[in-house]
């Protein structure tokens, strides 16, 4: 049973879909990568997992399931229960996302309090031994510092001991360390991937950085303008991909033009409500696309652990297949 | 405005030991407290070249560019262009030479007038600093609206009708009004999408050969830098750490915090992929730095030295200059080979 499966998971705001069928599978101990630009739907279809996309934001799904258990016929009551405990969540930005209101030792003690309970002693007994697993030095102060005495990093590390607080089986991880400096970055990534290991959870990573995914994830997901294009297993995605749009930003990054002038960049940008194309969403920018393209949507080939969405996948040379 | 044709190694901006700091109020009894901002910072930029400066939030990047537009003036060091000096100046020779050193902000969200038309804010630099006639000024912008890829009916449209990525043009074509020689771009890119950032970056390497253009670029991303830079320059607490060529620096970097910069890196290719230098702890508080080598506190090689005597910056081979006790007592050599 997988820790948590989707089928056709849309989200949308009025007439725009941000997030249109998508469907995909975490298993335990597994991270899973979600790539993709702004505006394509990423941080939004989790948002949809935790429950958290309010009025007049609509979520539907064929299957939306937490170790086989339904996520969208479940009392809400219920669901609450589920979500901050078993399902964690780390959001993009740390400075602006705990209460600058309350000292980090309260934020934390709140989490425990509202799953777990206990005394108040064995409540702050616990938030220390926390604080020390994300590797903040001195924990016992750090409890009564307010979120603005904290540097970015430290932030990120307090955000990271509140969602695994109650023990999750599966953490999202929103764009953990997007504000965050590059030596900073490498320190808490290693402290995710560390935890992960040790509570054998289900990660799902989003960022927009491939090479991070690269580095971290088992299995890779591409998002382009609220749909998958593709997924697979993280090597072989980033070796040989299968969709355009996936070479298009693997070729526009630097490291990939070593030696050379320019960088590959892909025409145009991501299709925003009022500009969505008929058929394939990438047609206007893809160098392949064909009047078919243009027309008709395409549909996911391929098995289901290396999908691609596209009418003319690559092959291995990175050509497409006639 | 020389109309001559420019000699290929032509020494355009020098900066000679440029520091800023500032003075920092603590309390009714407390000393005053100052902050090192920048503290020495002396390069040399050649005609069509790029300069990037490297570092993490806070080692005082962003202030030198400030400087270098002369948006603040130095606490001490010289800055030169084209062998005059900037800072010892007429207020009225200042703004000529102002006109020839611009800047392109990090954030195209935040940089551009949101009550303002494209084509007024392309024209305000000529309105300020030239008598052209208003048609003159339109003609101009729109040129200019053409080399950075926007089209010229964008002219009578307002900032939040683009995306980041054309605001990132519109900032940089505004740059370009006053025919600058050098532009300083302050993280030009970190806040666009990797498919939109390769647009930008073509198109700021299209008008660098262009105009002739040479950068100081700005940036903490390694890779963007690799691709574009000619010569870098890393920075740790307002100082220069190592400075050299882009060659010598990501194929040969030796002082350690540019070896845990580079390894902490992502990687694409596995085969690119460096051990990892852990470094622990983060960036020291500039109120309070520490003594000796401001690395020290997150360096592995520290000793008693670095922990004392601050290093100096010395040049390791030709133009590779790095500020090390570690690197000059060859304590690294063995280590450096073990990261390959």
């Amino acid at each position: 049973m997988s820790l948590l499966q989707l089928e056709n998971l849309s989200v949308t705001f009025g007439n725009f879909r941000a997030v249109d069928n998508i469907s995909y599978k975490v298993e335990e101990g597994e991270v899973l990568g979600i790539v993709g630009e702004s505006g394509s739907g990423k941080s939004v279809s989790s948002l949809a997992i935790m429950g958290l996309i309010d009025f007049p934001g609509n979520v539907t799904a064929d299957k939306l399931t937490f170790e086989g258990q339904d996520l969208q016929t479940m009392p809400e009551k219920q669901r609450r229960k589920l979500t901050g405990s078993d399902i964690a969540m780390i959001f993009q930005d740390p400075m602006t996302s705990l209460n600058p209101c309350f000292t980090v030792g309260y934020q934390i003690i709140e989490a425990l309090k509202t799953h777990q309970g206990g005394s108040k002693k064995e409540l702050k007994t616990r938030a220390i031994e926390l604080l020390t697993q994300v590797g903040i030095p001195a924990p016992e102060s750090r409890l009564d510092n307010y979120p603005h005495q904290l540097s970015g990093g430290m932030s990120q590390r307090v955000m990271i001991a509140m969602a695994i607080a109650c023990n999750p089986r599966l953490l999202v991880a929103d764009e953990p360390t997007t504000a965050l400096d590059v030596t900073i970055q490498a320190q808490i990534i290693d402290l995710l991937i560390e935890l992960q290991r040790e509570k054998q959870m289900g990660l799902v990573l989003i960022t927009h950085d491939l090479a991070l995914v690269a580095e971290v994830a088992h299995r890779v997901i591409v998002m382009y303008a609220g749909q998958i294009v593709e997924s697979g297993p993280a090597s072989e995605v980033f070796r040989s991909p299968k969709h355009p749009y996936t070479q298009a930003l693997l070729a526009s990054l630097p490291e990939s033009a070593a030696g050379k002038a320019r960088l590959e960049a892909l025409p145009g940008v991501v299709p925003g409500q009022y500009d969505r194309p008929q058929g394939c969403l990438l047609s206007p920018r893809c160098p392949y696309a064909t009047d078919h393209c243009r027309q008709v949507e395409p549909d996911n080939q391929g098995p289901i652990e290396r999908q691609v969405k596209c009418h003319t996948p690559l092959n291995s040379e990175g050509r497409p297949a006639a | 405005m020389s109309t001559s044709k420019p000699i290929d190694s032509e020494l355009i901006l020098k900066a000679t030991k440029l520091k800023q700091h500032y003075h920092v109020k603590q309390g009714m009894f407390k000393a005053e407290a100052v902050v090192k901002a920048v503290d020495g910072v002396s390069f040399n930029l050649e005609k069509g070249k790029t300069l990037a400066v490297v570092g993490e939030s806070g080692c005082g990047k962003s202030t030198l560019g400030r400087m270098l537009t002369m948006i603040e003036t130095p606490t001490e060091g010289e800055l030169s262009y084209l062998g005059q000096d900037l800072l010892s100046l007429s207020k009225s020779a200042q703004k000529k030479l102002r006109q020839k050193i611009q800047i392109i902000f990090q954030n195209p969200y935040g940089s551009l007038n949101p009550r303002k038309k494209i084509g007024s804010i392309l024209e305000e630099p000529l309105v300020i600093n030239t008598s052209l006639s208003k048609a003159e000024r339109k003609a101009k912008a729109i040129v200019m609206m053409e080399k950075v890829g926007l089209k010229a009916e964008h002219y009578d449209r307002y900032p939040h009708m683009f995306s980041g990525g054309q605001r990132q043009r519109i900032a940089i074509a505004r740059g370009l009004m006053l025919d600058p020689n050098v532009i300083v771009a302050d993280e030009p890119v970190s806040a666009l999408d990797v498919s939109v950032q390769a647009q930008v970056l073509n198109l700021m390497m299209d008008l660098q050969e262009e105009f002739g253009l040479s950068y100081v670029f700005i940036s903490h991303d390694l890779s963007v830098v690799e691709h574009i830079a000619d010569d870098v320059m890393v920075m740790y607490l307002g100082k220069v750490v190592e400075q050299g060529s882009c060659e010598q620096l990501f194929n040969n970097p030796k002082h350690p915090y540019t070896l845990a910069l580079l390894s902490s890196t992502p990687q694409l290719s596995p085969e690119k992929r460096r051990k990892r230098i852990k470094l622990e702890g983060e960036l020291p508080s500039p109120l309070n730095p520490p003594s000796g080598c401001a690395f020290h506190g997150r360096c592995s090689y520290a000793n008693d030295r670095c922990r004392s005597e601050t290093p100096l910056l010395r040049t390791e081979d030709d133009s590779h200059l790095i500020a090390c006790h570690a690197v000059e007592e060859n304590r690294i050599e063995a280590f450096a080979e073990g990261v390959a």
